[in-house]
């Protein structure tokens, strides 16, 4: 369990960096953040990249802002940066809501949010986040910047539309009506272990009725996703244990489950109604 | 030199007295085999594939690679049983033109890192020509199965069988037949350190000194001699720190042959450590069993005769030195457990296949076959109409000593007032008026009983009885006081982590008079030890705690008779406390620390009367004595996604008298740990062909601390009269009765919809999948998280 032979770099600014990996790109290289996925994948040699580029000590990456409309994360920002929520918007809450699922306590000191999401595991909370909130990932190499959308984004089981060249430098979260509720749920055999299938809701009340349903179910399918057909059971109900069922329901209809040796098809629907029924429960406490 | 501290005067036996083994361990001062530097580092290339002959082997360009083809001269590992129709197969060091498993270790790659040599090792071109391989044990006992070992017709390694005279008649009287089909799938010990090997050549004696993890160090300097043909004297063993061993490193390992033919050839040192991989799908497996078990009842209840079939699976080979017979004739010897009833018939098989091969593991057979009895004793009382604790009380051994129906002969112990004394502190009437009110909400609680005997602490007699080639048990201690006054204790016992060195400290404690941490227990090393039989089996503390007193009785005769003489006072005036010897009712008093340099440094002053220096030996076999337990699981069972957690877990345990609380209570909760990640969560999963898809810590789950619950301990000590400590073994008594209680739980808080959860691990697929099928449940739409 040793990794093949690799180069490190170790680049001091974004554009510094950029450059090697424009030049490495093509020899199989890979950028290397907090190192909690890649790392173990070369310990196993699944992956033998021969270069890394270590963006730990490039400066400007490690910076959270917002302007009101949305929540900009840096490439380098830790899981366990959302421990306290960052934002004083219900996305800050939901955010920390969030973290303690990710993995265990030392995971989160060092892996980071964008690292997630270029890993594009399909049980990530943070990419059922992207996916759900509809975030924006912001790729940046020589050749430019570009603004990718969530749905243009996961493009399958541990795969994303950036290209070999291109750093996730920022994601960007629109932040939620002041008066948005949220709840998370996820199903894993022992804590801390990926999710065996997860759901995050957000919706906000007008007249007592759900409006703007947006549920997203993780870990049950390649990519995470919103299920329309979840949203549409919501969208104009009065938040009720009926109307989460029925929603829940759909969701457990609408996916493509993911299958393997302990896993049907049959009992991920199972987990992937419980989770989204629960979550829903959560959202009204 | 450092005086002896005053004790305190009380007794050090039965104190929890923090262990003397930790402050270098928590404090990064361990020494592990891994710790080693080499010269030469070695992986070995595996065999992908669960069964095929080996067409090539092809080695990279100046790559050294070494193969069976190589190891001229050196003998298969054949472990071998004189009963049971035993067929002894061996096994090849590196696989000999057949490959049995996925994992089987068919070359070394040596190189100058252990990053080259895995770089190398995935240059190593191997071809194998496939054959269909058998998985599953009760698939290879098809006629038309794939032959394992031709040795083994119809691939059944052993078969054992057993029927009391009038077996039939009781039968026939019976009043009513429970019957259950129960079975564990496969599961790994998974100790935090994995498997490694240091193997270096001294050029000026010509011997090699091995470092291994291993839990048997001179059993392992003995079967690689002979496997290798090299004269014993040659070989050196060291167990430095051992990270856990659990069983799975008592078994000899074929890389360890490995490392010391490749000592001995490159005149260098080499070594070896596994991955965590590896470790899954070639570091021994166990507990993969299939029993069906049928009992039948009087009128009142009462158990009168029990037939059995069990059939294990032992994987490719017989593993060194117990033979795969373990585990099946383990099951086959103590399924009767803890209940009186006369009339007994079991069959047991061992069976092999393409699987990685089978090894001891903490409980031994005895968490499946303790599971399968007690969800029996569920089922019965559930045919009778009965409480689950009722049905116990009228079954349970309660006259001693007892001779169980296959003649096993239990010491006293106390089964009935254990269960009484579990049922009192978790409070059965309280928890079932809980349960009632969690329900009309929604929720599914349960609560699972699980009484059992441990047998521990057995000598020769009880391997012999076996039919054992190599037959363990006895142990020795070689007890010395040195020149300076300290006192050190040399034993074959080869402790990795149950305190041994602090518990058998508080024995020699007591009995010259000195603090235990004036006292060094010296083991894990054949060139420093006594030849011993290692740590296993719950035997160690019984078994070398009984060779150490005897050799501490010695010391202290010899002590007080060197007192007798320099204080010129009849030997039974003298006591010895608080390091030094006094005549009673005096001050005329003198040091041990003096007696013992006296003993070496002045022998003319005892006239020839005492012989020089103070070095005793105590040697113990004794013929076994069994500790009890009820254990009490609570659960929860979420029935939306068939997660069950667990609440609290109560045991009321009696391992006869307590040498240091502290660490009985650490044995205990450590087995409940492993015994709840087996009934919940751990599970080697094979695939049809024979690969391995649990291969990680990811897919192979042992517990977390978030998935222990709070354990509540409650003692009662019944001095052994089997034991000359008057202590009982109980290092696997957790791990034996936790998965029949959380399991049975389980049963209890699904009891309405009639579903029967009767395999280990209960894993929430598998719940979900029982309650799918049960007409009483709309699982999906009722009930709350």
């Amino acid at each position: 369990m040793k990794p093949a032979a690799f180069v490190r770099h170790v680049p001091k600014t974004l554009d510094e960096a950029l450059k090697i990996l424009a030049r490495v790109a093509p020899q199989d290289g890979r950028v290397l953040a907090g190192g909690q996925s890649l790392v173990p994948i070369m310990a196993f040699r699944l992956a033998k990249p021969a270069h890394l580029v270590d963006i730990n000590e490039v400066e400007g990456l490690d910076k959270i802002a917002h302007d009101g409309k949305t929540l900009d994360i840096g490439a380098r920002v830790r899981h366990a940066a959302f421990h306290k929520s960052v934002v004083d918007n219900p996305l800050g809450a939901l955010l920390s809501e969030v973290a303690r699922h990710v993995a265990h306590y030392p995971i989160r000191m060092r892996g980071t949010f964008c690292g997630s999401l270029a890993h594009a595991d399909p049980a990530s909370e943070w990419c059922l986040v992207a996916a759900t909130l509809d975030a924006t990932m912001v790729a940046k190499s020589m050749r430019g910047a570009r603004a990718i959308a969530a749905k243009d984004f996961f493009a399958g089981i541990m795969a994303t539309t950036l290209a070999e060249d291109e750093l996730l430098a920022e994601v960007r979260l629109p932040l939620l009506a002041r008066d948005a509720r949220f709840g998370f749920n996820e199903f894993n055999r022992r804590a801390g272990d990926f999710a065996m299938s997860a759901a995050l809701v957000t919706y906000t009340l007008q007249d007592g009725k759900i409006g703007g349903a947006r549920v997203g179910v993780g870990g049950a399918e390649p990519c995470p996703r919103r299920i329309a057909e979840a949203e549409a059971a919501l969208n104009g109900k009065a938040p009720s244990d009926a109307a989460f069922r029925a929603a829940a329901e759909a969701a457990a209809h609408a996916v493509e489950p993911l299958e393997d040796h302990q896993t049907t098809g049959e009992y991920r629907r199972d987990l992937v109604r419980a989770v989204v029924r629960r979550a829903l429960e959560q959202s009204t406490q | 030199m450092t005086a002896h501290t005053k004790g305190s005067g009380l007794k050090w036996v039965g104190r929890a007295i923090r262990r003397l083994e930790d402050p270098a361990l928590v404090t990064g001062q361990g020494r592990f085999t891994a710790d080693l530097p080499a010269v030469h580092w070695v992986r070995i290339v595996r065999s992908p594939v669960a069964a095929g002959k080996i067409a090539k082997i092809g080695a990279p360009d100046g790559a050294t690679v070494i193969a069976a083809t190589d190891l001229k001269g050196v003998k298969k590992i054949t472990p071998m049983l004189h009963k049971f129709n035993y067929k002894p197969v061996g096994q090849p060091v590196l696989a000999d033109g057949v490959v049995r498993f996925v994992g089987e270790p068919v070359a070394a790659v040596v190189a100058a890192s252990k990053e080259a040599a895995e770089d190398i090792a995935e240059l190593v071109e191997l071809t194998v020509d496939e054959t269909a391989p058998e998985i599953d044990a009760l698939a290879a006992l098809r006629p038309d199965a794939a032959q394992i070992h031709t040795e083994a017709p119809g691939n059944v390694i052993l078969e054992g069988k057993f029927k009391t005279p009038d077996f039939d008649a009781a039968w026939a009287g019976a009043h009513k037949f429970v019957s259950v089909e129960a079975g564990s799938h496969r599961q790994n010990a998974t100790p935090m350190e994995a498997r490694a090997g240091h193997a270096a050549y001294d050029a000026s004696t010509g011997r090699v000194t091995l470092t291994c993890t291993t839990q048997m160090p001179h059993l392992m300097r003995t079967a690689i001699a002979d496997v290798l043909g090299m004269p014993e004297s040659d070989l050196r063993v060291v167990a430095p720190d051992v990270g856990g061993g659990f069983g799975q490193k008592m078994s000899l390992a074929a890389e360890y042959v490995v490392l010391v033919w490749l000592a001995r050839k490159l005149k260098s040192s080499v070594a070896w450590t596994e991955d965590r991989r590896e470790n899954l799908i070639a570091g021994f497996h166990a507990r993969d069993q299939a029993i069906t078990l049928e009992g039948a009842f009087d009128k009142d209840a009462r158990l009168i005769a029990l037939k059995t079939d069990i059939v294990a699976n032992v994987g490719a080979y017989s593993c060194f030195p117990t033979t795969c017979g373990v585990e099946p004739l383990m099951a086959m010897a103590e399924m009767p457990g803890p209940y009186d009833f006369k009339h007994y018939e079991t069959r047991a098989r061992g069976v092999l296949t393409n699987t990685c091969t089978m090894a001891p593991y903490r409980g031994v057979s005895r968490p499946v076959i303790t599971f399968t009895l007690e969800r029996l004793m569920d089922k019965a009382a559930k045919a009778f109409g009965l409480d689950v604790v009722d049905i116990r009380r009228r079954n349970l051994i309660d006259k001693f000593p007892y001779t169980s129906a296959i003649g096993l002969v239990y010491d006293e112990a106390t089964y009935k007032q254990t269960l009484e004394m579990a049922v009192k502190e978790i409070d059965l009437p309280a928890f079932r008026t809980r349960q009632k009110a969690a329900r009309a909400k929604g929720r599914h609680l349960g609560i699972g009983f699980a009484t059992f005997s441990e047998r521990t602490g057995y000598g020769s007699p009880a391997f012999a009885a076996r039919g054992m080639e190599i037959t363990p048990g006895w142990e020795t201690v070689i007890l010395t006081v040195d020149p300076s006054g300290f006192v050190e204790a040399r034993i074959g016992s080869s402790p990795h982590g149950q305190g041994l060195r602090t518990t058998l400290a508080q024995i020699i404690a007591d009995e010259i008079g000195v603090t235990p941490d004036l006292i060094k227990v010296v083991h894990g090393d054949t060139d420093r030890a006594p030849y011993g039989w290692g740590t296993f089996a719950s035997r160690s503390l019984v078994i070398c705690g009984g060779a150490t007193l005897i050799a501490a009785q010695k010391v202290r005769a010899k002590l007080i008779k060197i007192a007798s003489h320099l204080l010129e006072a009849a030997p039974g005036d003298i006591v010895l406390e608080n390091g030094e010897a006094r005549v009673a009712g005096t001050d005329r008093s003198v040091s041990i620390a003096k007696m013992a340099r006296e003993a070496y440094t002045q022998t003319h002053k005892f006239k020839g009367e005492i012989e020089p220096g103070i070095t005793e030996t105590g040697t113990y076999d004794p013929p076994g004595t069994f500790s009890n337990a009820c254990h009490v699981a609570i659960v929860e069972v979420d029935i939306e996604t068939g997660r069950t957690t667990v609440e609290k877990f109560l045991v009321a345990e009696d391992a006869g008298k307590i040498i240091n609380p502290m660490i009985a209570d650490g044995q205990v909760h450590g087995g409940i740990a492993q015994g709840i990640g087996n009934a919940l969560l751990e599970e080697i999963v094979y695939d049809e062909s024979g690969g391995i898809l649990t291969a990680n810590l990811a897919d192979y789950m042992p517990p977390t601390a978030r998935e222990i619950p709070p354990i509540e301990l409650h003692h009662i000590e019944t001095p052994s009269t089997e034991s000359i400590t008057k202590a009982k073994g109980l290092g696997e008594g957790g791990c034996i009765g936790a998965p029949a209680a959380v399991i049975n739980a389980i049963n209890d808080a699904l009891s309405e919809y009639n579903v029967q959860i009767d395999e280990m691990p209960a894993t929430p697929q598998r719940i979900r999948a029982a309650l799918r099928t049960s007409p009483a449940v709309v699982p999906a739409k009722a009930g709350t998280q």
